[in-house]
């Protein structure tokens, strides 16, 4: 099992560092980093704007597998990920910017996860009552709804009920109020509602298609000789579906939470810039605007490693609720 | 005529003690989105009394599993029920489920069909029948849960009950996992343990086994027992009563000597008389049930059977016959003496007919409501002595490699499917070929069929050598040789007409559309169907017809050799008959021969010359099927036999059975010697030296009189008389 799990680490390592080499190579080949110094005013010297593309490591005259393979060798020997156009280390970037995307994350992919599968779970044991279908079709609207969207939905929505209020209940703009002192106390309390918009839109995307797919595990584990055993053991029937049918139902989950993790990554992303948080998202956005090949190859392996660690955890996941695969 | 009541129980019987389980009037109904409910189960009533064993036998749709779920109050919550059940005080029907929790388990426990989907995959076997304990008990702690968990496995036979109790359900055999539930149902020792068809998913000798088990539960806890199967010779050996339910309803109650020497019951009859008998299989044609049970959304006025019925009268097709005692022994009276009502039905027979009281009396004979057909007089073709065999297989063998999956997958052994099988069948001959599931009847059916040359060995067909055939050849030996398959309802393909099923394999051999249209007409009426059915669609036809139709497809090209495997053991029991009679008639009208592949021992009596018992891989007993059956040479052809059930309740109690110990071995495992050797009832029995011999080398089929068989042993078994306890 423990091998099983570390070969299978093994797997997405390698995964993840073809994703990265590719995505330097793809950035480096579709975007002119040369472009934006061209266009200022006054235009800097050809040879001033080859120094600075040198001393990023992204001039284009360089063929682009060397440039790679300066970007490895440089990672690997210094743990650097080169400089932003900003002049600034993409790594420092990054560890200020991944605390702040990851709260969101962790937060929204957790409890998007536990209410999906309570919705799912309800919805298929009361299959087709009104509650069933106001899910139903409460996921299908999530759905069809971008997830930046839903985040300005739950800024208005937010804005109305601070006018009924008549007092700033719910703040939304930035991850925490610039400027606030307080105790730890305070200071806690006000990341927390400015966490809770864009949470709930990052809730709410999760849950909806976690619902949708907990819904169908779990209608056909209901039928299953299983529960009619539990329950002929003397279970009622709620603690039979409980015991025996959702820690059954549960199994499959574990591999479409490694799977919709990626798109989960990419609402975040979207969330990010709608509330104005200064978190992953927006520096690859940033990025690819500014046409910063560190910097976008240094938030694709960020990815890369948040999909391979939540990967490896579905793959333990997957092996402690089953025994099946144990072996 | 039938409001005439009468309290039997007066009739200076035992004291009357108040029944453990009295239903009363049960009916269930499911409502459907759209159409009419399906009446599952129509007012039934009957009792059950503390240590009692009750078989309740019908097919399926008869509403036997769905009136048992009710009492124990597993239904669908869309299941509409009605009536009463009362169960050791309880009103079970005004319970709520939480009231039920209490007793389910307890008092009331339930065993399971499908062994291998009834546990929980995820939970360990001993902690699944911990659980049993732990709800029941607050004050039992885990560890003592755990260590009686351990004690039942114990009791239920599984080896090495400690390791075994902390092993998942997968790693259980469907046989071991039987147990288990069994375990899990005594656990409580409970007053009432309700059986639904416990060992149907089984092969005979496992189901043989699970019985035992079952009977030894009884015996612990003085329990009773409600044994719902198809199976009359599984209840035969095991009820003290039996009732029979046909379309929702009881139509004949009574104990098992009662209803099996002299049922009242046209269905009743109709279904001891279609059972093919392994004593009795062969010597007589069996008495076909033709016709169908009708819909449950749409039941006709009066009696559910009376389109089947061959004494059915007008009265049957207006009124619903009453279940009510037609018997004899009161007094000698001739009218129905009492409607099933509040009194005790425990020592009536009763049953629902018109006319069970002619029945009863002996005016109407079992023999003139279903006589037995009269042999077919066919005029056989003179056969030549020296005829060469339509099929002979040469020591066949086929061998999977096992590997272990993964990227660089390494061979880590071989499965020995088919390892060395030799026979042959005559023209106008009928081979049958039988053996637990695993033992390599499938493979080798495929390996024939395939005609391609074998891994290792020789097939014939006809004398040709199918590894040489040319093309040409083989698209000749395929029209030689086709097969009838177990499923009816999955080997017919749904969206084309049956005319065109029938028709297919004519296309492949240049028929063309006029003559194959004509073929096919032609077949229908040789398989007993309607030729204008031609153009309808499968799904407008029941299980035995679509079984007719798999028979007409596979004798579209004019065969010399028809594969049957498993034509009728996914058939109803009261339909098998007519298919079995079918395929009789047809070997003698069109001089076929057969390969039959099966479980079910007596119809293999019944429609084999030779038989061939295949274990592991390879034949361990050949000879014609009489002498095979009257005198097995192996033990493990002694084991089969007397692990089949027999549908008659004084031979099944008389007979001593050879039991088989643990299950089918591994095919990859490597047994030295005689692979029958790990179960062997004999090996048991010899003397040190002698088992060495089977430890050490593997025995060749040598002939015995006639008949092939592979162990050493032959003359010194013993076995032989007990295992043949029934024969007369």
């Amino acid at each position: 099992m423990v091998f099983y799990t570390f070969r299978r680490f093994v797997n997405y390592l390698i995964l993840s560092a073809i994703a990265t080499c590719l995505a330097y190579v793809v950035a480096s080949l579709a975007l002119d980093p040369a472009a934006k110094y061209y266009g200022r005013n006054p235009q800097p010297s050809a040879h001033v704007i080859e120094s600075i593309l040198n001393g990023l490591g992204v001039n284009p005259d360089v063929p682009v597998l060397v440039r790679l393979w300066n970007w490895i060798v440089t990672l690997v020997t210094q743990g650097s990920l080169g400089e932003t156009v900003g002049g600034r280390s993409v790594v420092a970037e990054i560890v200020t910017r991944s605390g702040v995307s990851l709260q969101l994350l962790l937060l929204g992919s957790i409890l998007g996860a536990i209410l999906g599968v309570v919705l799912g779970v309800w919805g298929a044991v009361r299959q087709y009552s009104l509650s069933d279908q106001v899910v139903t079709y409460g996921s299908y609207l999530v759905f069809a709804t971008p997830t930046f969207v839903i985040g300005v939905l739950l800024m208005i929505g937010a804005t109305v009920l601070n006018s009924v209020v008549g007092r700033q209940l719910i703040t939304f703009t930035g991850s925490y109020s610039a400027g606030l002192t307080g105790s730890w106390w305070d200071l806690l309390v006000d990341r927390g509602v400015h966490l809770l918009l864009p949470t709930i839109a990052l809730v709410l995307t999760g849950a909806a298609s976690y619902s949708r797919y907990q819904r169908s595990v779990m209608l056909d584990v209901l039928a299953s000789d299983y529960i009619r055993t539990a329950r002929s053991k003397g279970r009622s029937r709620n603690s039979a579906l409980v015991r025996h049918g959702v820690r059954v139902a549960l199994i499959p989950m574990s591999t479409f939470f490694a799977y919709s993790f990626g798109t989960l990554v990419s609402g975040s992303i979207m969330l990010e810039i709608v509330f104005s948080f200064h978190g992953m998202g927006e520096f690859t956005l940033q990025a690819i605007t500014q046409s910063d090949i560190n910097a976008v190859a240094g938030s694709t392996l960020f990815l890369a490693v948040l999909v391979l660690f939540s990967s490896t955890l579905s793959e333990i996941l997957y092996a402690a609720l089953d025994p099946r695969v144990r072996n | 005529m039938t409001d005439l009541v009468t309290d039997l129980s007066a009739a200076g019987r035992a004291p009357r003690r108040s029944p453990l389980l009295r239903v009363r009037n049960l009916s269930v109904t499911f409502p459907q989105r759209s159409g009419p409910p399906v009446n599952a189960v129509r007012g039934i009533s009957y009792d059950v009394h503390e240590g009692e064993f009750l078989g309740i036998v019908g097919e399926s749709g008869s509403g036997k599993s769905v009136s048992s779920l009710a009492l124990m109050g597993l239904l669908p919550s869309s299941a509409q029920i009605s009536g009463s059940i009362d169960f050791d005080g309880h009103k079970l029907l005004d319970m709520n489920d939480r009231q039920l929790s209490g007793l389910r388990g307890r008092d009331i426990s339930m065993i399971f069909q499908d062994p291998l989907s009834a546990l929980t995959p995820v939970y360990t076997v001993g902690d699944q029948i911990a659980e049993a304990l732990l709800l029941h008990d607050a004050a039992l702690t885990k560890q003592a849960a755990r260590s009686r968990a351990v004690e039942l496995l114990k009791v239920v036979g599984i080896p090495a009950p400690e390791r075994r109790a902390k092993a998942f359900p997968h790693e259980f055999s469907g046989g071991m996992r039987q147990r288990a539930m069994i375990a899990m149902s005594i656990a409580n020792d409970p007053k009432l343990i309700v059986a639904d068809e416990p060992t149907t998913a089984l092969d005979v000798t496992i189901q043989a086994q699970i019985l035992e088990v079952l009977e030894k539960a009884k015996e612990l806890t003085g329990a009773a027992v409600v044994l719902i199967t198809h199976d009359l010779g599984v209840v035969a050996g095991h009820a003290d009563r039996i009732a029979v339910m046909y379309a929702g309803k009881l139509v004949e109650n009574g104990s098992t000597a009662d209803v099996f020497s002299e049922p009242h019951m046209p269905y009743s009859i109709g279904l001891l008389r279609s059972v093919p008998n392994m004593q009795t299989a062969g010597t007589q044609r069996l008495v076909p049930l033709e016709g169908r049970p009708p819909s449950l959304t749409a039941l006709p006025p009066g009696c559910p059977f009376a389109a089947r019925c061959p004494i059915a009268v007008d009265v049957c097709r207006e009124v619903e016959p009453l279940l009510a005692s037609h018997g004899t022994f009161v007094s000698g009276m001739t009218v129905p003496v009492a409607v099933v009502g509040e009194e005790d039905t425990t020592s009536a027979h009763l049953s629902a007919c018109h006319r069970s009281t002619e029945i009863a009396s002996g005016a109407l004979t079992r023999a003139d409501i279903f006589p037995r057909p009269e042999p077919l007089d066919v005029q056989h073709p003179a056969r030549p002595e020296d005829r060469t065999p339509v099929l002979t297989v040469t020591n066949l063998k086929r061998h999977f490699p096992l590997t272990n999956g993964g990227l660089f997958s390494r061979r880590i052994g071989t499965v020995r499917a088919v390892d060395g099988v030799s026979f042959s069948i005559q023209p106008g001959q009928t081979l049958g070929l039988v053996g637990e599931s695993g033992c390599g009847k499938s493979t080798t059916i495929l390996e024939i069929l395939e005609m391609t040359a074998p891994q290792a060995g020789q097939i014939l067909i006809d004398g040709t050598d199918i590894a040489r055939a040319s093309r040409a050849e083989r698209l000749r030996l395929r029209k030689d040789v086709q097969i009838v398959f177990q499923d009816p309802m999955a080997a017919i393909d749904p969206r084309l007409p049956i005319g065109e099923v029938i028709g297919e394999p004519l296309t492949v051999h240049g028929v063309g559309r006029a003559d194959r249209r004509a073929r096919v007409q032609e077949l229908l009426d040789l398989v007993g169907l309607d030729p204008q059915m031609a153009d309808r669609y499968p799904h407008e036809f029941s299980g035995g017809q679509r079984q007719r139709i798999g028979i007409a497809r596979a004798l579209a090209t004019n065969p010399r050799l028809v594969v049957l495997d498993e034509p009728v053991s996914a058939l109803d029991v009261s339909i098998q008959a007519g298919v079995i009679n079918l395929l009789e008639d047809l070997k003698e009208q069109l001089g076929l021969s057969y390969l039959f592949v099966a479980h079910d021992l007596a119809i293999v009596r019944q429609i084999a010359d030779t038989v061939a018992v295949m274990y592991l891989g390879r034949i361990v007993e050949y000879g014609p099927v009489a002498e095979v059956f009257a005198h097995p040479r192996h033990p493990y052809t002694q084991a089969l036999i007397s692990a089949a059930p027999i549908p008659d309740p004084e031979i099944e109690r008389s007979r001593t059975r050879v039991l088989l110990e643990g299950d089918l071995p591994s095919p990859t495992e490597e047994i030295t010697g005689c692979n029958f050797r790990t179960r062997c009832p004999l090996y048991r029995l010899l003397d040190p030296a002698a088992q060495s011999l089977c430890a050490t080398i593997d025995p060749p089929l040598v002939a015995h009189d006639g008949v092939d068989a592979a162990c050493h042993h032959v003359d010194r078994n013993q076995i032989i008389d007990s295992a043949l306890a029934f024969t007369p």
